[in-house]
């Protein structure tokens, strides 16, 4: 009874999720990084052009060091491109003109080591960006915060510093940070590349959950195919440096999704389609030389 | 009731954020235990959970056996300065005064050397000496951190400034000595002018390299959330330079001894470090040991109550080092 019917296809949307008009999709089209000079720079990123559905979950693979969180970073509006330009929906971030992107609080990243301000409460840090806008009152804010924290599972740690928590817990509270200003698209740079694997697997899923309940769009950068497979709708491996696409999969495993998902067939098979493309990339990044970052 | 039990989590603070490994699974115990921390220690009834852990720590103190060997350590220091003195009459100790000279002098109601706990001078010069101190580092504070700030905050502002501040920085205290008492009249001034300069660069270095070791993630989130530059300023970039700051007022502090005490002996009238000159200048050895034992135990005193506030004002890292510490 736990085995999915693997085979049927899922276009529509999850059950129970209101066909509302979605939002966030990105359109990144044709964009160049080159750090450096035109002769002596390295180039990051190269002609990369690629569709981050909204309300869907994108998943970018690559080898590490290759560029994707140079990609992620400029949506983000922290880096500038060399060349080409960023859409969200269809308004221009970042293009010909205005290289770099203003960030803001449509698009919110959640960083590789965490960033939650280890001097202020959990229950602070979710409060932050409503506060900090100035569209909610400080005590409207931790209001909302303790409801939201309630909902992800989070209750009783609102006063406790991040520096109490554990590492997973400490994720969770920033995605909730992160939901918090109703962004366009959650954008997250390995967020759990430093847990092990047992809190990964419930992170995986504690992910799903809060992208089922608020349908936002999500762009999810990994080195682990598995996680990329499990969670994304779409899944676009990356070559090594300079990165661009090398394939992107539709990942037809219909959603929601549990950890089940990981013994199907249909798992397996889109798993041994993909694994032998990113080893090659990764052989290739590790004869370049390229190190961990 | 405090140390709250929790498996492998003593090395896993902040401080090594990037070998974040160890962590687990998030339980509904785990949360549980989450919350009886926060009971304990929380905002709500902060003040009697500061007293319980205050009394917990000490009682955690008097069970290790840290006591006994500060005991020891300082048996073995003054046993040998008693020995060498008084009993075995060492050639380059014999002009130096005796333990049991020093003590029985400083105790003394009617001291032979005219200073000891029952005079009211005493206190006087231990009171000109901390209020220079007080004067000398406030302004260094005042000056040095925003200072710091902005120069580890704005890279336009550190290039005019930096350059400046460096080539002044290696000039020794003792070297403004004559410039100080020309530019400053009286005698006052000129000791809090030298023991203000070695302050203010401790904590205006330090203050700027706190900044600069703000992971560059957070100020990303900041502005990903929101945060305008100047609220950047107040909630990221301030609270994110404090371990810092405090390491450089605590370093600031010890320098302004050392330099108040130089100030002293070239000018000034009272004073901790004017006893020990005219001490020796009239030959009251005794003395000069009595007015090095209260500048040890004055610049302690400072020294921890600087301590003491950054803990108050870093509850955050406070909290965080508690929990290692309990493994």
């Amino acid at each position: 009874m736990t085995t999915q019917p693997a085979y049927t296809r899922s276009s529509a949307p999850v059950a129970g999720v209101a066909a509302q008009a979605r939002k966030g999709g990105v359109r990144i089209m044709d964009v160049v990084k080159r750090y450096g000079t035109q002769d002596a720079g390295v180039l990051a990123v190269d002609h990369c052009t690629f569709d981050v559905p909204a309300g869907e979950i994108t998943v970018v693979v690559g080898p590490s060091g290759c560029g994707k969180t140079t990609l992620l970073n400029a949506i983000a509006g922290f880096h500038s491109l060399t060349s080409g330009s960023i859409y969200l929906d269809n308004e221009m971030l970042c293009g010909p003109g205005r290289l770099k992107a203003e960030p803001g609080p449509d698009r919110i990243v959640v960083f590789q080591n965490g960033a939650l301000f280890p001097w202020k409460t959990n229950i602070e840090n979710v409060a932050f960006g409503p506060i900090m806008q100035g569209y909610m009152t400080r005590k409207d804010a931790l209001e909302k915060a303790r409801d939201m924290m309630a909902d992800a599972g989070l209750r009783g740690i609102e006063n406790n510093y991040p520096g109490e928590i554990s590492s997973g817990v400490r994720r969770r509270v920033e995605i909730v940070r992160a939901l918090m200003t109703d962004p366009k698209i959650l954008l997250l740079d390995e967020p759990y590349r430093a847990l092990d694997s047992l809190t990964k697997s419930v992170m995986h899923e504690a992910l799903l959950e809060i992208f089922y309940k608020n349908r936002v769009t999500i762009f999810f950068i990994t080195h682990d195919l598995e996680e990329a497979i499990f969670l994304g709708h779409r899944v676009v491996i990356m070559t090594t440096r300079p990165c661009k696409p090398k394939t992107i999969l539709d990942i037809d495993i219909p959603h929601p999704r549990d950890y089940n998902v990981l013994t199907t067939k249909r798992f397996r098979e889109f798993m041994d389609e993909t694994a032998a493309a990113v080893h090659e990339e990764a052989t290739k990044a590790f004869a370049a030389g390229e190190k961990e970052r | 009731m405090i140390s709250a039990p929790r498996g492998g989590r003593g090395d896993d603070t902040a401080r090594t954020k990037q070998f974040e490994i160890k962590s687990h699974v998030m339980s509904q115990t785990e949360l549980s235990h989450s919350r009886g921390i926060t009971a304990t220690r929380g905002n709500t009834d902060g003040h009697v959970s500061t007293l319980a852990l205050t009394f917990h720590r000490a009682a955690l103190w008097l069970q290790s056996p840290r006591p006994y060997l500060m005991f020891i350590g300082f048996s073995l220091f003054l046993g040998f300065w008693y020995l060498a003195v008084e009993v075995w009459k060492l050639p380059r100790f014999a002009e130096m005064p005796g333990l049991t000279t020093v003590v029985s002098e400083w105790l003394s109601k009617n001291p032979t050397y005219g200073l000891s706990i029952f005079m009211e001078e005493y206190y006087l010069h231990i009171w000109v000496s901390t209020r220079r101190i007080a004067i000398a580092f406030f302004l260094a504070t005042a000056i040095g951190v925003p200072l710091g700030l902005f120069l580890g905050w704005s890279k336009r502002f550190k290039q005019y400034v930096f350059p400046v501040f460096e080539l002044l920085r290696p000039v020794p205290p003792l070297a403004w000595v004559p410039l100080a008492i020309v530019m400053f009249a009286g005698s006052e001034t000129p000791v809090i002018f030298l023991t203000f300069l070695a302050s203010f660069y401790a904590t205006a270095l330090n203050t700027m390299l706190g900044v600069e070791s703000i992971d560059v993630s957070y100020i990303r989130a900041a502005s990903c959330l929101g945060a305008k530059r100047w609220q950047v300023f107040r909630h990221v970039i301030v609270p994110g330079a404090l371990p810092f700051i405090f390491t450089g007022l605590q370093i600031s502090v010890g320098v302004a001894w050392f330099s108040l005490v130089a100030g002293e002996m070239v000018s000034g009238q009272y004073g901790l470090g004017y006893v020990i000159n005219t001490s020796y200048t009239m030959v009251r050895y005794p003395t000069i040991i009595i007015g090095m034992v209260t500048l040890g135990i004055v610049g302690y005193v400072t020294s921890a109550a600087i301590r003491m506030l950054g803990n108050y004002m870093m509850q955050w890292r406070t909290r965080e080092l508690a929990l290692g510490e309990e493994r």
